[in-house]
């Protein structure tokens, strides 16, 4: 079977002044179609570097990442633009909607730049909406909104383009926990109805609710398994633990 | 693509801080209102020039002679008159133009600014008006006799008829020292004051030839039959006129039509130096336009890299931010629009309530093109002005942008 997510060798390595950053260390992996994978880390571990190169927000150092295949990890803005609006949907911990546009223009923003008929965006759009509950609220502003409706916009904006990869980055982190709860509710039944989600969080607790965890540190991957494995959730605090858990990460992959 | 959102969008930010709106447009307001005005008022000034040139006639000859005073090679009178005999489907009249250079005394009273000037019978046309746009009020106008006989008798402006008691009509002025008979008066045309064009007296220029005891007078005008031949007529007064003086710098033949030119030249070319200045203006308003929507895309990085983030590429970016500028600027233009066709009509009415348009009508209104041109040109502004706001929003990174609190 086709990996959806393939990085093969992948290191992303930042010049800070005379100091060199490698923030991502040689990464591997692969993400099949319909998996829910938590990728964990503290911060600094290297999480949002490989969230962006993931969501095609940048390109690695070295190494490649196929996407659906396709070799994204070479090309240039526009086209990471294009794969962007057609292969993934985003959902950021700030929801990051546009306040002047309501709801549904919104959820329409994606599908906007996909050049699709106004007739098509509202349909589709509506759509998506719907299947976060959230149809009759199209006309509102989102300041208008509670935080988790807020969010669950953003996660019908994510669904509206029909993605590949529904990428969530902290999605929970400024919701109080119980609509915490109800968001990764949704990621979950998005899930069971066949999206792929990859999580992005420093919270283990929130990591736990995925498939598989992915953990990182300091760039390199130092668990790679089962979420309901106990060791997943093993946060090891000695840099010099990192060498033998790395490799021990990868060994495991199923 | 997202044309009509964009332009939503940009007209929701103009209504979301209307002040900062205003001010950003005010350049393209103030400029745009100053050319619609200038040009305006160039407009109705050139209207009604033209009209004032219909009503003279627009099948006049003027001939300017340059050396007068050369003793073997002489133009008289009789020589232009034998000009018209022999052309008449061409020709239809002439009179020399002689500037008389005496005082005019009556009642004890001295004018000293007045105008005299020694014409014939054919300076009143057909439609019943001079060659300088005056009209017989009373009386009559000078005959050929009158000419012919070295009559002395002359046709008075207003301004001249007022010192008189009673009807003016056959009592007499004293010019350079001769008395002459009033036979005509004129309606006014100017303010009716000193030096103005309703201090004038008109005399047979014989009479003026002989006041001035000269033979030979330097200015003639003819008319010509028709509009029409008016470019012939000038042709065979020039042949004339190269036959005596074997040289075509001696003499200046010039048609109304030319003269209307060169009036229409002068006042394009003013109106297009004032615009110049103008345009200044506009040039300040489309740096403001740049300035602020420099400020905008630095609000809104965020937003743009949320745009990108959903797949927006430069292309949309810089549309976005291209139409939003575009509009700033068209919604400017439309007011300065607005605002000058106002004010051209306040200062059209001054204008036409000071000024003497010689009972031609004063209107200052906009061409429908100097409008268009206006409101292109603000729009243009606009999208060259915002061009640069525009790229550097589009070149932002996706990722800082995102990050950007």
């Amino acid at each position: 079977m086709k990996h959806l997510i393939e990085l093969k060798n992948l290191y992303k390595i930042y010049q800070m002044g005379t100091e060199t950053v490698h923030a991502l260390d040689g990464i591997n992996l692969t993400i099949d179609p319909g998996e829910f994978v938590a990728i964990v880390g503290q911060s600094g571990s290297g999480k949002s570097t490989a969230m962006n190169i993931i969501g095609c927000l940048d390109v690695p150092t070295s190494g490649t990442y196929h996407l659906g295949g396709v070799d994204v990890s070479t090309m240039d803005d526009d086209q990471q633009a294009e794969i962007r609006n057609k292969m993934l949907g985003f959902i950021f911990q700030q929801y990051n909607l546009i306040p002047k546009l309501n709801v549904l223009e919104n959820v329409e923003l994606p599908l906007l730049y996909a050049g699709f008929s106004s007739s098509e965006r509202r349909r589709r759009a509506l759509n998506a909406l719907g299947r976060v509950g959230l149809s009759e609220k199209c006309k509102n502003l989102p300041n208008q909104l509670s935080g988790g409706q807020q969010q669950r916009v953003s996660i019908a904006r994510a669904l509206a383009g029909n993605p590949s990869v529904i990428l969530a980055d902290e999605p929970t982190g400024a919701l109080d926990s119980r609509t915490g709860r109800e968001v990764l509710g949704f990621l979950k039944k998005l899930n069971e109805e066949g999206d792929t989600v990859v999580l992005i969080t420093h919270d283990n607790s929130i990591a736990v609710q995925a498939k598989r965890i992915v953990r990182l540190q300091d760039g390199r991957i130092i668990y790679d398994g089962d979420a309901s494995d106990p060791k997943a959730v093993v946060q090891p605090t000695a840099s010099g633990d990192l060498e033998s858990d790395g490799s021990f990460g990868e060994e495991v992959h199923p | 693509m997202n044309i009509s959102q964009s332009f939503r969008l940009a007209l929701k930010s103009l209504a979301t801080s209307k002040m900062r709106a205003l001010l950003t447009m005010l350049g393209i307001i103030i400029g745009v209102a100053a050319v619609i005005i200038i040009t305006s008022l160039g407009n109705g000034m050139q209207l009604m020039m033209n009209a004032q040139f219909e009503k003279l006639g627009a099948n006049l000859v003027q001939v300017q002679l340059m050396q007068t005073d050369s003793s073997s090679r002489t133009i008289t009178p009789s020589d232009m008159e034998e000009l018209v005999e022999k052309y008449p489907q061409y020709l239809s009249g002439m009179t020399p133009y002689i500037s008389v250079q005496a005082t005019v005394f009556h009642n004890a009273n001295e004018y000293k600014r007045t105008r005299i000037m020694g014409v014939s019978e054919a300076f009143l046309n057909d439609q019943g008006s001079t060659m300088s746009g005056e009209e017989l009020g009373e009386g009559r106008f000078l005959k050929f006799v009158d000419v012919d006989r070295y009559q002395n008798v002359c046709v008075i402006g207003a301004y001249l008829a007022q010192d008189f008691q009673g009807d003016p009509m056959g009592q007499t002025i004293t010019v350079g020292g001769v008395p002459f008979t009033v036979i005509g008066v004129l309606r006014q045309v100017g303010d009716n004051t000193e030096g103005s064009g309703d201090d004038i007296l008109y005399l047979p220029y014989t009479s003026a030839l002989r006041l001035n005891n000269t033979a030979q007078a330097s200015v003639y005008m003819f008319t010509s039959t028709s509009r029409d031949t008016a470019s012939v007529a000038k042709g065979l007064i020039e042949e004339r006129l190269y036959q005596t003086y074997q040289d075509d710098t001696a003499y200046y033949v010039m048609t109304s039509a030319e003269m209307m030119d060169i009036m229409n030249t002068m006042t394009n070319t003013l109106m297009i130096v004032l615009v110049a200045i103008a345009a200044i203006s506009l040039l300040v308003g489309g740096i403001g336009i740049m300035n602020i929507m420099l400020v905008s895309v630095t609000e809104r990085t965020r937003e743009i890299g949320i745009r990108k983030s959903l797949g927006a590429k430069r292309k949309a970016i810089r549309t976005q931010f291209i139409i939003e500028a575009g509009t700033t600027s068209a919604i400017g233009g439309v007011l300065g629009i607005l605002v000058g066709v106002g004010l051209a009509s306040v200062v059209g009415t001054l204008v036409s309530s000071t000024m003497d348009t010689g009972g031609v009508p004063f209107t200052a209104v906009p061409t429908p093109t100097s409008v268009a041109v206006a409101f292109g040109v603000s729009v243009g502004i606009g999208v060259l002005f915002g061009y640069l706001p525009a790229n550097k929003a589009a070149a932002l990174n996706p990722i800082d942008a995102l990050r950007y609190e």
